[in-house]
């Protein structure tokens, strides 16, 4: 073994000041050898139902990174924040663990009205920062990758199947802030690309839970399908009142949300089976790194856990896809770690093979259809391989525009 | 025709689901001047005893016959450790009752999980013409007719409710004919527990139950009871049938979001015109 100067020095240090400060010392040596990594998520209130699968996620990876070795050959220490599904805690949380606890990475937001409170923050004190949700695209920013899936690769392949399957009378409704309603204008782009005929829209808030209006609106409207855009536990009574009045034989609901909160384990599957959503991530797919993956879940989380969601996978998938890029950088500095970010970078994730698209900070997804089961899962009807972030893509290109910090939304 | 059938059936169940869930508070402040802010939890914790009886194979109407009881109980145990120290000291009692709501959220969040739990709709429906109809619905408005008939019968027609209503307006006098006061606010508060349990219980198979749930209803429960005024029963059906019949019938023509901008102008509106509740507009005439 070779004794260098510095460990000479510490072993002095120890030694000279006693046995309380060598503990001190030998503590804060550790610390100094880890990296700081910062999750932000909502383990209480409404958006909870997303949250706690993806605050699991974030520990499972960054266990299972640690466990390998950690990054640059350092263990990684998660500081997390829980947000109380409230933005402003979101702001104030990204501050403290960008200024206080100086982290190397910072991930987490749910709702895209949390995403938009924090990413002030992390232009101002920049940071890297990955938001790992399935959103509506557009956002366009040096500091930010956004690994979920987007609008092209959910509504672009759901609303044209949607229509030719089920009929081309489509009613939206959609949660009643910035992802709904820019959602909701997604709906109508492929709609009109497929023509479809949209014969009803509606934003809900989030804490409306008496949806009788709404249904006796469906009622009048008719529409062969329900574009459900709804976020967060309250909204679940909307799929249960649906139920109750009897509506499931009337029309089809397709959903870009359901699922991210476990809505088909709440619900009963007399209620739920039948509604149809499209993601690149769902438990029962037949891959084998899937199957280990799920394993070493129920391994870690119990046996009986409920369901691992698609949002927890795309956790999995940013705090892996950015070990690569400082692995890659073989530093921690902002630059260099975007720089490789930035290089191509694939990842065999449980979904299957993804690609980081250098040019917009999004990634490339399969995605798969599939229909609630009556055992509380899902049961895959059909697979795209390879679908590109088309809305994201199309207009952003961070390499031309480096210095853009801006969300683009679609025309119609 | 269908169409206005189903709508009034709408409105009406709307009336009912806002009646049911501010008739305990309707005693708890409108009679016994008790701010009590952990009425939502209150609603909370009756919701979640339908949860727990079906998953335990007594179903959900058991459930619903359970929650007053259960409920009650916990009203009775506040009213004795805490409530009854502080009648007559309205911000303390606020705040105290504040704190209990948060307690009793947290304590809900660490036993059973901050996850949402559900139990599904019972009784199917009905069709109306084009229309179908949750048979649930209509249970609901029942429920509420009931509640409104056994409270109303209760303090109009049994000698508790005379003594209650005795001791509300002069709790010194009933005390001189020999009955003790203190045991009648302890009855009277769990009575508007029980009822908020049962209103939660009745809301659960439409929803789903989150140690949060009370949120949702909180603000619109003292809405309703402060437009309503000082007759319990006038003015809790009064501003029932006026804000949930305005909410609804603008939901039912825009959206949601303009029936609770209307509910919510139409209440600053009431209070402007009438500041002690919508009640003393027929109780001057009476």
């Amino acid at each position: 073994m070779q004794i260098t100067r510095r460990d000479a020095v510490r072993g002095v240090v120890a030694t000279g000041f006693g046995v309380a400060t060598s503990t001190l010392v030998g503590s804060s040596a550790i610390a100094a050898d880890e990296i700081a990594v910062g999750s932000i998520l909502d383990a209480t209130g409404p958006i909870n139902i997303y949250g706690l699968p993806m605050i699991d996620a974030t520990k499972f990876a960054v266990e299972s990174l640690n466990e390998a070795g950690g990054v640059l050959g350092r263990k990684l220490r998660l500081i997390e924040a829980d947000c109380q599904s409230n933005n402003q805690i979101y702001a104030q949380s990204a501050l403290k663990l960008i200024l206080d606890d100086k982290v190397a990475v910072m991930m987490g937001g749910i709702t895209s009205a949390s995403r938009e409170a924090v990413r002030p923050v992390v232009g101002k004190y920049p940071t890297v920062y990955f938001y790992n949700e399935q959103y509506e695209g557009g956002v366009c920013d040096k500091l930010v990758f956004c690994t979920g899936v987007t609008p092209a690769q959910q509504l672009g392949v759901l609303v044209p199947w949607a229509t030719k399957q089920h009929g081309k009378k489509l009613y939206t409704l959609a949660a009643d802030y910035n992802y709904g309603h820019i959602s909701a204008d997604w709906v109508k782009v492929y709609l009109k690309q497929t023509g479809g005929e949209l014969v009803g829209e509606e934003f809900i808030p989030l804490d409306v839970v008496n949806f009788d209006s709404v249904i006796q609106r469906l009622q009048a409207a008719k529409p062969d399908v329900v574009m459900s855009l709804l976020v967060g536990g309250n909204h679940i009574a909307f799929y249960r009142q649906f139920a109750a009045a009897g509506l499931k034989d009337r029309m089809t609901i397709a959903s870009a949300t359901f699922g991210l909160g476990n809505e088909q384990v709440v619900l009963k599957p007399q209620e739920a089976e039948g509604i149809v959503v499209i993601y690149p991530y769902f438990q029962e797919l037949d891959n084998s790194v899937n199957k280990d993956w799920v394993a070493a879940w129920r391994k870690r989380f119990g046996s009986s856990y409920t369901y691992i969601t698609d949002s927890a996978c795309t956790v999995w998938n940013g705090w892996h896809l950015w070990a690569m890029a400082v692995n890659k950088a073989q530093s921690l500095e902002r630059d260099k770690v975007i720089a490789a970010l930035e290089s191509g970078l694939t990842f065999e994730s449980p979904e299957g093979s993804i690609r980081l698209d250098p040019k917009s900070h999004h990634v490339v997804h399969s995605v798969h259809l599939a229909k609630v089961n009556d055992k509380n899962g899902f049961s895959i009807m059909e697979s795209f391989a390879n679908v590109e972030p088309a809305d994201t893509m199309k207009v952003c290109d961070l390499f031309a525009n480096p210095n853009e910090h801006k969300q683009y939304t679609p025309k119609y | 025709m269908e169409f206005l059938f189903v709508t009034l059936i709408g409105v009406a169940f709307a009336i009912a689901s806002l009646v049911l869930l501010s008739l305990g508070l309707a005693i708890i402040y409108g009679m016994m001047g008790v701010i009590n802010l952990a009425q939502g939890e209150l609603i909370m914790l009756g919701a979640y005893t339908v949860i727990l009886s079906s998953a335990h194979g007594l179903g959900v109407w058991g459930g619903i016959v359970l929650a007053p009881f259960v409920v009650g109980a916990i009203g009775l145990v506040i009213e004795r450790c805490i409530i009854r120290f502080l009648y007559g000291r309205l911000l303390d009692t606020m705040l105290a009752t504040w704190g209990l709501s948060l307690a009793i959220i947290a304590a809900v969040t660490l036993a059973l999980g901050p996850t949402t739990e559900g139990v599904a709709t019972p009784l199917g429906h009905v069709a109306i013409g084009d229309y179908a109809l949750s048979v649930y619905n209509l249970f609901v408005i029942a429920a509420a007719a009931v509640s409104v008939a056994f409270v109303w019968a209760l303090f109009n027609f049994t000698k508790f409710g005379l003594i209650a209503r005795g001791t509300m307006q002069n709790a010194d006098m009933v005390a001189a004919l020999g009955i003790h006061p203190p045991t009648i606010y302890m009855a009277t508060f769990a009575l508007g527990s029980a009822l908020a349990g049962l209103a939660g219980a009745v809301m659960a198979p439409l929803t789903g139950v989150v140690p949060s749930l009370g949120l949702a209803y909180i603000a619109k429960v003292f809405i309703t009871v402060t437009v309503g005024g000082a007759a319990i029963f006038g003015g809790t059906l009064g501003a029932g049938v006026f804000l949930g019949g305005i909410e609804s019938a603008v939901s039912f023509i825009s959206t949601p979001i303009y029936g609770q901008v209307a509910m919510l102008g139409c209440a600053l509106l009431v209070l402007r015109i009438a500041p002690q509740g919508i009640s003393v507009l027929w109780r001057r005439r009476g």
